[in-house]
């Protein structure tokens, strides 16, 4: 665990010197804002309904694909450090090899099924 | 030397260069980009070509009126820059400047840096969502498709470099790194700093800003000192990016004659460069286009080199 007291410490500070400069603007800064200055800006006129309007998102089959090779990223660090050891032989490298052309060949299908497209 | 005196030191040396090198970097875009579009850029501040704008503006920037919306979620609104800045602050700890000068050589260094440079994204995930604007919320969804579109490479990517020096220490990467390395990671270092760019919202990958399109994207409602702070996380971001990809891919400190913390230094900086370069010279992505970009070319790019990696580094090592 050595080494995390300095990340904790500059967190703190970090934290600190962000309050400190929020803390001096707010000394010195107006605070005459009231009515039409605290509307939604749209462009000069007034806002029609709420922000939180309803959106297509157009990217959940990116979304899918992401979090399975994301999967796959956590399990390639802890490997990437170990995968030469002599005790291992090949079959570390032969397996994460399979491993990923598996996820190629599962975004090469995905691809050829035409859902990496913004519907 | 006391160990508190010693954890004063580099508290004090990381902030000192979180809150200098945005600076400098800032400073070298208005000069640069201006040049680059046959204009001058700021003369005025500080009397020699502007040296002191980015201080006038951070002093105007203090006495700004802060305005929350009205529709706004206030709390999440509030924190948000702080959640954006903060993360870039926390990645310097394991960026080596040197052998030996570096604030703390943790062991799980570039999987740490990994993950809290992304913790930053999700500032901008909650500003946007809690300013209760459609600017915002647009600027938020393009952002949190482009997060799908770069995370993944910039991952891949660096877990080649760990493949290849056996490591996730940052020091160690660069204690391993050969300059024949430049060749056989150069996919991965292109990837890398592409999908960067992508992450830090730099253009030609602004979609989630596209101040042409959608007024200034998830910032539209900031003002005062919390655009600020996020304006100093958006150069912070490059700071973090070009000096993670000098570390991973361009060796370090490694280079003749001058000192390693002079050569990290320059080599950020050359970086940094590039980064406002490619800001002058392409025009702005479509959010589809960065996602063929990205799931087309780059993952692709990177899963091959990690084949290309394995097999090289099995190969050296029996």
């Amino acid at each position: 665990m050595r080494g995390w007291g300095t990340v904790g410490t500059l967190l703190l500070v970090g934290i600190g010197f962000v309050l400190v400069a929020l803390w001096v603007n707010r000394l010195v800064r107006p605070d005459r804002a009231r009515g039409a200055a605290l509307t939604s800006y749209e462009c000069g006129v007034d806002p029609v309904g709420t922000g939180w309007v309803q959106a297509h998102i157009r990217y959940y089959a990116y979304a899918f694909m992401y979090v399975i090779f994301a999967v796959e990223a956590i399990f390639l660090f802890p490997w990437a450090t170990v995968f030469v050891r002599p005790e291992l032989g090949a079959a570390a490298l032969v397996e994460m090899g399979i491993f990923v052309v598996l996820l190629a060949l599962g975004l090469l299908y995905a691809w050829r099924k035409r859902v990496l497209t913004w519907v | 030397m006391p160990e508190i005196v010693q954890l004063a030191i580099k508290v004090v040396g990381v902030l000192a260069a979180f809150l200098l090198l945005p600076l400098l970097i800032g400073q070298t875009e208005h000069k640069v980009m201006a040049h680059m579009q046959g204009r001058l850029g700021p003369m005025y501040a500080g009397a020699f070509h502007g040296w002191a704008q980015l201080v006038a503006d951070a002093v105007k920037f203090v006495q700004k009126e802060e305005i929350v919306p009205a529709a706004a979620d206030r709390a999440v609104f509030r924190l948000a820059p702080v959640v954006a800045l903060l993360p870039y602050l926390l990645v310097l700890v394991v960026v080596p400047l040197g052998p030996g000068t570096v604030a703390e050589k943790l062991d799980t260094g570039l999987f740490y840096a990994l993950a809290v440079t992304g913790v930053g994204v999700l500032g901008m995930l909650m500003g946007a969502w809690a300013s209760g604007s459609k600017y915002s919320l647009i600027g938020g969804l393009r952002g949190a498709g482009q997060l799908l579109a770069y995370e993944l490479p910039l991952v891949l990517a660096s877990a080649s470099v760990a493949m290849a020096a056996g490591t996730l220490s940052l020091t160690g990467i660069v204690t391993a790194w050969r300059p024949w390395w430049l060749v056989w990671q150069l996919p991965a270092a292109v990837v890398f700093f592409v999908a960067g760019l992508a992450e830090i919202r730099r253009p030609p990958f602004d979609m989630p800003l596209a101040e042409s399109e959608l007024v200034f994207g998830y910032l539209t409602e900031y003002t005062g000192l919390r655009f600020a702070l996020f304006l100093l996380a958006e150069y912070a971001g490059i700071v973090v990016i070009s000096a993670l990809t000098v570390v991973l891919f361009l060796g370090g400190w490694r280079g003749p004659l001058l000192p390693g913390p002079a050569w990290t230094l320059i080599k950020i900086f050359g970086l940094a460069l590039v980064v406002i370069w490619v800001r002058v010279a392409f025009p702005r992505l479509r959010e589809d286009q960065l996602q063929r970009l990205a799931w087309l070319g780059l993952v692709p790019v990177a899963l091959g080199q990690l084949l290309l990696t394995g097999v090289v580094r099995w190969w050296i090592a029996s």
